[in-house]
């Protein structure tokens, strides 16, 4: 569904994204990991068009679009959350998904069905009158995906969309993540809490220092050396395996 | 949008229509007229600015451009009055298209476009002040001929109307951006480009839509005022006043509303009209009341005298669901 060839990304002097390779099969829920820093969020803004690649390709259904503009790729189904969140503050909940309803739905009835129905299905159905300005950390993130998702798109880019939620809150937004993917969406996703990306992802990519430096199953991914290493320092693998030895 | 959607509005424009069959005397259909083709700016104003967030201050381009499209063509080449009319929307809709093309292209936001807009009508002032085909620093003297045909009207209730018509239009226009999808849009770009860009809203389409829109209607306005003053000059047609005007009305009156401007520019002159009728003629009170209007609505109630009335209903609306 989506291929990405050799992106890479130079701010001033730092490479942020470097030579990166990846794809994301039609269907699945894959995950990209890395520490902080690593470069995933921009790869995120290349692959939807809100950065310009300094090199390297982007194809979403076996066409390149690495020069297309960012609402020509929502239009294609590509859709996006971003890791700081941006809402239309000044809007109630229900017009900021609307926003997003209207690019499938040009009639205001039946855009603000779908924006109430969406809103509801992500638990923001007591809020949809208020300002979103009024909601909660927890309610804004739960908004970015709405919004996304209003755009009935067939790939879901979501950047973080877990960070800052308690237990509770995660608990019940994956299933709705899984859902999602059952409906026909694919779903890329950034993540920081290895729980949900064990529990969601099929495939896992690990970005650091903008490398890919593994590619696999999540499990497979997690107790590669390499990405061990990558979180925790150089060393870090060999001695977590000297102090697992004698136990085993 | 249906006919419930805009009821209110055709309401208030009716109303507004028999004012002057109530017996008001000459000046004050004067003041009416004279607010109402103000109020036309400030509609126009309020499409770009209000709902799209593109602060402008420079809305005297539009309005001077309507004016001197309509003059140079009836005064220098003898084209009827209407055909001038339809000329000044096309034009002030190119100049508008121009200007949103260079300084939206370029990034342009916030105070820089703000500041852009102020420099392109000083521009087109000087420039209109020293050319031949614009009566120079003279001005153009529109030929005096009531007549249909002429766009003038020996009975003014008959201009009045034209305006209110106009002005209901924009009224209309506006009350379509709070109901529609390129309305959603725009108030998007408003509040979040990048959002909107990620939702698949074309921020620069959207942005020339709109700076197009409204530089027509203020161009409208300018044309209606050459038409009832028959006569303009650069420093009228293309003076900061207009541009100031045009933006105060929707700030007081409710900006980014429909009826914000038409609200804010009879309430701005109405109580100016007042001072000076309480005060005597002393120059520049109007200018103070302004001020001191401007400072009341920032202070008090930052979405204009609509968002106050919708607040007044809203609470009265839940006390009685409360009951
Ligand atoms: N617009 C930018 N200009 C300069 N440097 C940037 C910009 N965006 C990100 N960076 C830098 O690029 C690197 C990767 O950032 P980012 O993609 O946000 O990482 P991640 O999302 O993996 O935490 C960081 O060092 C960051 O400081
Ligand atoms: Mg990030």
């Amino acid at each position: 569904m989506l291929v990405v060839e050799g992106l890479t990304k130079r701010f001033a002097g730092l490479l942020a994204v470097n030579n990166a390779s990846l794809s994301v099969a039609e269907g699945s829920i894959t995950g990209l990991i890395g520490p902080n820093g690593a470069g995933k969020t921009t790869l995120f803004a290349m692959a939807s068009g809100f950065l310009a690649p300094s090199a390297g390709r982007v194809l979403f259904t076996g066409e390149d679009i690495t020069t297309e503009a960012p609402h020509r790729r929502a239009r294609r189904g590509i859709a996006r959350t971003f890791q700081i969140v941006k809402p239309f503050a000044g809007l109630s909940v229900r017009e900021n998904i609307a926003v997003g309803a209207y690019l499938r739905h040009p009639q205001r009835a039946e855009t603000l069905a779908s924006a109430t129905l969406i809103g509801e299905r992500l638990g923001l159905g007591p809020q949809l009158d208020k300002p979103a300005a009024s909601l909660t950390v927890a309610g804004r993130k739960r908004l970015e995906v709405a919004r996304a998702l209003a755009t009935e798109p067939k790939l879901l880019l979501l950047d973080e969309v877990l960070a800052g939620l308690n237990p509770a809150e995660i608990r019940d937004i994956l299933p709705l993540i899984r859902a999602i993917r059952d409906e026909g969406v694919t779903i890329f996703l950034i993540e920081h809490i290895m729980q949900a990306v064990m529990t969601l992802c099929e495939t896992v990519h690990v970005l650091a220092r903008g490398e890919i430096i593994a590619v696999g199953p999540p499990d497979m991914v997690c107790a590669d050396p390499k990405v061990i290493e990558a979180y925790l320092g150089p060393g870090a693998a060999a001695r977590l395996n000297a102090a697992e030895a004698p136990r085993a | 949008m249906t006919l419930r959607d805009v009821l209110p509005h055709l309401g208030f424009l009716f109303a507004l229509a028999v004012v002057p069959y109530l017996g008001v005397s000459g000046p004050t259909l004067n003041f009416l007229i004279a607010v109402l083709i103000v109020a036309l700016a400030a509609q126009g104003w309020n499409v770009l600015g209000g709902f799209g967030g593109q602060y402008s201050f420079g809305h005297a381009a539009f309005f001077g451009s309507g004016a001197y499209a309509t003059a140079i063509l009836q005064v220098q080449l003898g084209w009827g009055a209407w055909v001038g009319l339809g000329a000044s929307l096309v034009v002030g809709a190119i100049v508008g298209l121009a200007i949103g093309f260079l300084s939206f292209r370029a990034g342009l936001r916030g105070s820089y476009f703000a500041l852009v807009t102020l420099a392109f009508a000083e521009v087109l002032r000087i420039v209109a002040n020293a050319a031949g085909f614009t009566g120079g620093a003279a001005g153009l003297l529109i030929r005096l001929q009531p007549g249909f045909e002429n766009l003038q009207f020996a009975d003014r209730r008959h201009f009045y109307l034209l305006v209110l018509g106009f002005v209901g239009v924009a009224l209309i226009l506006s009350r379509w951006l709070e109901r529609s999808r390129f309305g959603a849009h725009l108030v998007a770009v408003r509040e979040n480009e990048e959002a909107a860009k990620a939702l698949g809203v074309d921020t620069l389409r959207v942005k020339l839509g709109a700076i197009a829109l409204s530089a027509a209607i203020t161009a409208c306005s300018g044309c209606l005022y050459a038409q009832y003053y028959l006569y303009i000059d650069a420093n009228v047609a293309y003076g900061t006043w207009i541009s100031v005007e045009a933006l105060l009305a929707p700030i007081v009156g409710g900006i980014g509303t429909a009826f914000g401007p038409l609200v804010g520019a009879l309430a701005l002159h109405g109580v100016g009209e007042a001072t000076k009728l309480l005060a005597g003629g002393r120059p520049g009170l109007d200018l103070v009341v302004f001020g001191g209007c401007l400072i009341l609505a920032i202070a008090f109630a930052p979405r204009g005298i609509a968002g106050l009335a919708a607040r007044v209903l809203q609470s009265r609306s839940a006390a009685r669901e409360g009951r």
